[in-house]
């Protein structure tokens, strides 16, 4: 889901930056008034999770690859604003050091992985968690569920993305300037293949975790807004 | 043990096994991720190289592509897993060292 340099024309990819600025605004301002210093390693494990979780690449044999994200943990155990922040950091030196998304779609793939996919994942986790006791199954599943629809979200605005390009950009002839796969393409393939591989990756990951959790320290299931 | 060591201690297990998420995709013959294939690639897929695509695509120089060392791509599979280990070390070094900056400036200023 990290998309390369290249893939969108400059409106896109401006119109993301700027559509990023008043969240990240709002992510800093949000999680200096209410982060604590002891959650800070905890913020920097979660960034650090996210980003190497995205390395590990599931196969759809002899087809492409994607991975999970993590943020919809990271978001059921730091509120989504705090996500908001540790997945655009890891997203950017991701970028940076590793190439992995481009530099001018670095506002595209924030919008998609560090806002979208947490604050999705976080609230639809509240929905379906609401009032069940902090050791409770309904919990678990809900950590399944959210962390499904939360990259399947996002996996479904990436494939919008791509799609729009060869309508916003194309040469007197037809060829693309961008990404050449229209709508009808873009969006089936990245909905498709996280509908039916990659999201239950994020479904498995987010849920195990959340039951270790419950076992071992629960009352981090339960301080976790870091929002507010 | 404090639940944070457990999270670090979880961290370098997936350190360790991160050479895992290229091995498996190479042994299955699994290409690159839908819309991240290299200009190459393109040419192949649609029979052109959009324009705007090759002039965007090398603007950036990353000085590890894809959690390599450049002029590695050939060797074996011992290098490129360590090359991976390395990559995830340092991403996540430079990602704790971020944050624990950003932190100090969120907390100073709320005193």
């Amino acid at each position: 889901m990290h998309i390369p340099d290249g893939y969108l024309g400059p409106a896109t990819c401006g119109f993301f930056y700027v559509a990023m600025l008043p969240l990240w605004t709002a992510a800093s301002r949000i999680v200096k008034k209410t982060l604590k210093a002891k959650q800070v390693p905890l913020l920097a494990i979660g960034a650090a999770f996210s980003f190497v979780i995205m390395m590990f690449n599931v196969p759809i044999p002899g087809g492409s690859t994607g991975h999970a994200v993590g943020g919809v943990l990271v978001a059921i155990l730091l509120g989504p604003w705090a996500a908001c922040i540790a997945i655009t950091v890891a997203l950017v030196v991701q970028a940076l050091l590793f190439g992995d998304g481009g530099i001018t779609a670095i506002g595209a793939n924030c919008f998609n992985m560090a806002f979208v996919l947490p604050f999705v994942g976080y609230y639809l986790y509240n929905a379906l968690s609401y009032h069940a006791p902090m050791d409770s199954k309904r919990r678990v599943i809900a950590a399944g569920v959210a962390g499904y629809i939360g990259i399947n979200v996002a996996a479904f605005l990436a494939g919008v993305e791509f799609g729009l390009q060869p309508l916003l950009h194309h040469t007197l002839n037809g060829q693309a300037l961008y990404c050449p796969y229209g709508l009808k393409v873009a969006v089936p393939a990245m909905a498709g293949e996280h509908l039916l591989v990659f999201g239950w990756v994020e479904a498995v990951v987010t849920a195990l975790v959340v039951k270790y959790l419950q076992k071992q320290t629960p009352d981090i299931l339960q301080e976790r807004r870091v929002e507010r | 043990m404090k639940i944070t060591t457990k999270f670090w201690i979880g961290l370098i297990i997936l350190i360790v096994l991160s050479p895992l998420g290229w091995i498996i995709p190479d042994h299955f013959k699994a290409g690159s991720a839908w819309g991240e294939w290299g200009a190459e690639e393109m040419q192949k897929l649609v029979g052109y190289i959009p324009k705007g695509l090759e002039k965007l695509s090398s603007l950036w120089n990353a000085p590890l592509p894809d959690y390599a060392f450049k002029g590695w791509e050939e060797k074996g599979l011992t290098h490129l897993s360590f090359a991976y280990i390395i990559s995830a070390i340092l991403g996540i070094a430079i990602i704790v060292i971020v944050i624990f900056v950003i932190g100090k400036i969120l907390v100073k200023r709320r005193d």
